[in-house]
């Protein structure tokens, strides 16, 4: 076995090893109905021990693929995001240690597995560094700002546990709707998932030329039926769907047509699970919920925030500056991912400011911890995909 | 607004909760509370004690905590804005002006771009409210820092060790019960052994420590400032450096803005990976993108010139240095960086023609014109020779019958050139553009062929200079002591008194990690015997979720 | 109390100039960023009133011109380029100024940006330049002048100030001008 193919197994074993670890973290929190810590203990400690195989695992991946490339993985959308999934179970490993929360694994797991499959759908070949990246620096600002956002994810989840506590399902509310939301903004990850892997394995391709924004004329190739064409398309492949509908020539139609599939897949998906479950997404896990310790669960938020905010702030902003004063020749351009660190930034000094000086805990805390989230994830996903920048490293 | 008098005698500012000497409750509103209120030690934050003049207000407005996360808030919206589009620094037009900027955003996005550019969205970071809305915040982390920070360390400087029994038990931490008599001693005796500061007076003793996490908001608020200052003072002419300088294979040129330094570039090299050999793993990748750049490289002379030196006169330069420039290893001498930004490749260097009879092709030599330093004659031997007439580097018509040039660059070359042959002693004058000959003067018997070419590349360089940098590095330095300041370490007091008849009274304070002043509080009450104290809050809490369970039972019943 | 009194008002008053102070102070400094940011595109190193650098350069001669010996007499400064026609179109008519103001202590020296000497003379001898013409290689003179459009002129007065400079294309009437400027009294 060469090392990338090594590799490549250590991670799917990782995966395999968090999937396992949330059903028995799942198992250790229901099986605790009658309020007998000793089960949920019990259980905890083996789904941990799944838990801590699984990072390992995602360790080795990450240091035999560093050894076979020469350069940390951390250049591209899959490298990036995968070590995301692995730093948001380093920081659940950690507060696991410091409270011994199972429930906390029961929600970051999955979280973590869906992000670890969102990363695989991007190409996932070893690749050679340009020029820019060709600096330890690389490894010191992107590291640091992983395992910031991985702790930051913790203190999400954390809120979220919180809010799927607290909000009541059965009363029409605007928190209800919008903690229905984040559940099903998590599932159409789970819908880009499976329509990637369905039309990957099904070898679905579609080509097309189009003429783009300076007038001239491209081709594109499609991985999913064609939902909507690009500017003035012509189908090169016979049989292919005929596009619904044409886009301006600033539009990539093909990103577009990519996110309407996980929305349509992510939408049946969802109702599927809500008609068998006869309830809200969320109100699904209240049963797992009873005998969550609200006070705790918003002291690990807190507490994550308080340990990541400054590793953001070092990785993310300060090691940043350093590295584009050296490979850019200036240390903040406003570019794109430039400006969302800093947004990312000035949302959570808000944060701290709003809980230490306007008192702002429990359930305030909690939504403003999971809208932290999207923010990283805006970052991650949207700026590097849509906003155009010096980062498009996909 | 009066100052308010303590029932044991000390005058409090106005808008005091706690007094600063005893402790007390000075407002109604705290007095019915189960909990002090121990943020900023009950202290009046300044600017709440005075609401007079309209400098008054304004500083009260900027010292509100509500109003400084609405400033964060703006900003961080503004920021996202200005996201929506390509800024203009990133949007490629031939020619930058406001007018190609306008059709492009008009063009590429549409009514969006219209609008988009009109509101100055497209240079909205250095707009002058986004500059403001900077400034704002700026007021707002000085105003709102003093206005807490100087009754805060006042109070904390001047605290007394014996506070009044309704101080001590709202604090969270509190015991009050039977101890023996030498329990201050022993007391004494742990925490001291637990690094705390103690002071004793009277019956009553004082514990403290890690009481510099309490500067730790302010020394990062500090730390923002300075680095703000530094942003600013970049933007004062002298303090920052900003230059692009085009520099070709073979040329030697000054530096901008760097007086008395010049930068000869010997080459350009641009290199790409193979996907063969060691880099045989990335041949998946390379197959899917394309190429992929390796190396851009260029390698520099630097010279310096002699202090007394002019410009112009570049007999006397020194060699300084020999480098290579690369991305991510910039040049770097006397505070200036120069950067590998851009290239453009194969500009022309040279042309090789060959002088031929048109008829027959023969070949009467050849002659290879030199484009950075063309000569009036070129001799061909055997009595032939081309006479170069006129050179036009970047040939664009003829104006008035004279050929001219577009730029100096040799993008198309132009020649006007008188080619003297042993059959032509008169010789015949000919215009030779890239595939063109012209023959202004009759029909020719010969013409210059093209035969070669060589090329050379240009480095695009950027020369920096920002003396900014150790400013905006000391300012981050500073927030990430104050940040680790104040969120890695906390304060904790201990306050135990004794009275008479043997009782004693206990109560702890932290500004964060109750587990920790509980886990310090155990060890000394173990060896001071010191009453069982209770957590207050868990108390109240405790209390609330029982009322609340409570409830949910009576609505089930009903 | 009256005594208490008047301590009060006092620390109120000092109160009072201590934040007027601060929050203008804060106002000034960001009035000053804002000006800076816009006025940064526009900042020129050198304008009318500076000392003039010092330089020197050969001519196609082969003579040496340094801006320095000059002193006393008036620097006619033009900076061109063969490429740039309003700077061709100006030269003829500054050939005969020159031969005017010549001998009443103003001198002309045209740089040249860096083109090759085969083009520069060829140049010289199409219009039969009179007045000095140097070639700037290595761009240091005109990185010093801080040459961005051309042509730009560059004025010298006898006391070695910039007189005035001149960017964009000169009339006859203009250079006489000019020239009538920087003669020495």
């Amino acid at each position: 076995m060469t090392l990338p193919e090594l590799s490549s197994s250590l991670l799917y074993v990782a995966f395999i090893a968090y999937l396992i670890a949330t059903f028995v973290f799942g198992g250790a929190v229901k099986g605790n109905k009658e309020g007998s810590f000793k089960s949920e203990g019990r259980w905890g400690k083996i789904a941990f021990i799944i838990t801590l195989i699984g990072f390992i695992a995602q360790l080795g991946y990450f240091f035999t693929r560093w050894a076979a490339t020469g350069h940390p993985p951390l250049s591209n959308m899959f490298e990036f995001t995968t070590a995301f999934g692995m730093t948001l179970v380093g920081g659940f490993i950690i507060l696991y240690l410091l409270y011994k929360t199972p429930v906390l694994g029961m929600v970051v797991l999955p979280v973590a597995l869906l992000i670890i499959a969102f990363a695989s759908m991007f190409p996932s070949e070893v690749s050679p560094l340009i020029p820019a990246l060709q600096t330890n620096w690389l490894a010191i600002h992107v590291s640091t700002t992983v395992i910031a956002e991985g702790i930051l994810a913790i203190s999400a989840g954390a809120g979220l546990i919180y809010l799927l506590k607290v909000v009541d399902m059965e009363k029409k509310s605007k928190q209800r709707f919008w903690l229905e939301t984040i559940m099903y903004s998590l599932i159409v990850v789970v819908g880009f998932v499976v329509a990637s892997t369905y039309f990957t394995l099904t070898d679905y391709q579609a080509e097309f030329t189009y003429i783009n924004k300076d007038n001239a004329e491209a081709s594109i190739e499609y991985n999913m039926p064609p939902l909507v064409g690009m500017n003035e398309y012509t189908s090169l492949t016979e049989g292919a769907m005929e596009p619904l509908l044409e886009t301006p020539a600033i539009i990539n139609a093909g990103k577009v047509t990519t996110v309407l599939w996980s929305f349509i897949v992510g939408t049946i998906l969802y109702w599927i699970i809500r008609l068998i479950a006869r309830k809200r997404i969320a109100a699904i896990f209240k049963p797992f919920l009873k005998n969550v310790n609200l006070q705790l669960m918003d002291e690990i938020n807190y507490r994550s925030v308080i340990i990541g905010f400054p590793l953001f702030t070092l990785g993310a902003l300060i090691f940043a500056m350093i590295w584009a004063q050296i490979a850019w020749s200036r240390f903040w351009g406003w570019d794109p991912k430039e400006v969302w660190a800093l947004i990312t930034w000035l949302f959570y000094a808000a944060f701290l400011h709003l809980r230490l000086g306007k008192g702002w805990q429990g359930e305030k805390s909690a939504w403003l911890a999971v809208a932290g989230f999207a923010i990283i994830m805006f970052n991650l996903v949207a700026v590097n995909l849509i906003i155009a920048g010096l980062h498009s490293y996909a | 607004m009066e100052n308010l008098v303590c029932k044991c005698g000390h005058k409090n500012p106005p808008g005091t909760i706690l007094c600063e000497s005893c402790g007390r409750s000075l407002t109604e509103e705290e007095q019915s509370k189960k909990l002090a209120d121990m943020r900023y030690e009950g202290t009046a934050r300044r600017s709440q004690t005075y609401n007079k003049s309209i400098i008054d207000k304004i500083w009260n407005f900027f010292s509100s905590v509500k109003v400084g996360v609405g400033i964060i808030v703006v900003l961080l919206v503004a920021a996202a804005i200005g996201t929506i589009l390509p800024q203009a620094q990133y949007v490629n037009v031939p020619v930058r002006n406001d007018a190609t900027l306008q059709a492009y955003y008009a063009d590429v996005y549409g009514e969006i771009g219209k609008i988009y550019y009109f509101l100055g969205l497209h240079d909205m970071y250095s707009s002058f409210w986004f500059i403001t809305l900077v400034g704002l915040l700026a007021i707002s982390l000085i105003v709102a820092s003093l206005d807490r920070f100087v009754p805060l360390y006042r109070s904390l400087k001047n605290q007394r060790v014996l506070r009044h029994r309704s101080f001590m038990n709202k604090q969270r931490i509190y015991a009050e019960g039977q101890a023996p008599d030498d329990v201050l001693v022993k007391a004494e005796e742990k925490l001291k052994e637990l690094k705390y500061n103690v002071t004793l007076d009277k019956n009553g003793l004082l514990a403290e420590k890690g009481r510099f996490s309490r500067w730790g908001p302010y020394v990062n608020h500090i730390g923002l400032i300075i680095f703000l200052s530094g942003v600013m003072l970049r933007m004062v002419p002298g303090f920052y450096v900003d230059e692009t300088l085009w520099i070709r294979e073979g040329e030697t040129r000054a530096i901008p803005e760097a007086p008395g330094y010049y930068l000869e570039s010997e080459k350009f090299t641009i290199e790409t990976y193979s996907g063969e050999g060691d880099e045989e793993l990335f041949e998946d990748a390379l197959d899917r993108v394309g190429t992929v750049a390796k190396n851009y490289q260029t390698d520099i002379v630097l010279y310096q010139t002699p202090e007394e030196s002019l410009p112009g006169a570049t007999d006397e330069m020194e060699m300084m240095k020999e480098e290579s420039i690369r991305v991510n290893q910039p040049l770097k001498f006397d505070g200036y960086a120069v950067y590998q930004m851009d290239y453009k490749l194969n500009e022309l260097r040279a042309m090789t023609f060959d002088l031929t009879d048109k008829e027959t092709d023969a070949s009467l030599g050849t002659l290879t014109i030199d484009l950075v330093k063309p000569e009036d004659s070129y001799d061909l031997g055997n009595g032939s020779k081309v006479d170069l007439l006129g050179y036009y580097p970047d040939f664009s018509g003829f104006e008035n019958g004279e050929p001219q040039t577009a730029t100096p660059v040799p993008n198309n070359p132009g020649f006007l050139v008188r080619m003297y042959t042993p059959e032509t002693p008169e010789g015949e004058v000919s215009f030779i553009v890239i595939q063109d000959t012209i023959e202004p003067l009759g029909e020719n018997q010969y013409k210059l062929t093209f035969q070669s070419a060589e090329t050379r590349h240009a480095s695009g360089l950027t020369i920096r200079k920002d003396r900014t940098l150790p400013i905006l590095g000391l300012g981050g330095l500073i927030f990430m002591i104050g940040v680790a300041q104040g969120m890695y370490f906390n304060h904790r007091r201990f306050w135990i008194q004794q009275q008479e008849g043997g009782t004693v009274l206990l109560a702890g304070h932290t500004n964060k990690n109750w587990f920790g002043l509980k886990k310090d509080l155990d060890q000394v009450s173990e060896y001071a015997s010191l009453p069982v104290y209770t957590d207050q809050q868990e108390e109240v809490e405790k209390k609330e979720k029982l009322d609340k369970e409570q409830k949910v039972e009576g609505d089930e019943l009903r | 109390m009256a005594e208490q009194k008047a301590n009060k008002s006092n620390k109120k008053r000092n109160r009072a100039i201590m934040r007027s102070a601060i929050l203008s102070l804060l106002v000034i400094a960001i009035g000053y960023t804002i000006y800076n940011s816009v006025t940064a595109e526009d900042v020129e190193v050198l304008k009318a009133g500076d000392k003039a650098p010092d330089f020197a350069l050969l001519d196609m001669e082969g003579n040496s011109h340094k801006l320095s010996d000059y002193e006393g007499e008036g620097v006619f400064l033009n900076f061109w380029g063969t490429w740039c026609a309003p700077c061709v179109k100006e030269m003829p008519a500054m050939d005969r100024q020159f031969q005017e103001y010549e001998d009443q202590g103003v001198n002309v020296l045209a740089v040249n940006i860096a083109q090759s000497d085969f083009e520069v003379q060829s140049f010289v001898d199409r219009f039969g330049l009179s007045f000095p013409v140097a070639i700037d290689k290595s761009k240091s003179v005109m990185t010093a002048y801080n040459i961005r459009p051309l042509p730009t002129t560059v004025l010298v007065n006898p006391e070695g100030e910039i007189q005035r400079i001149v960017t964009g294309e000169m009339t006859e009437e203009d250079i006489k001008g000019f020239m009538e400027e920087i003669r020495p009294q």
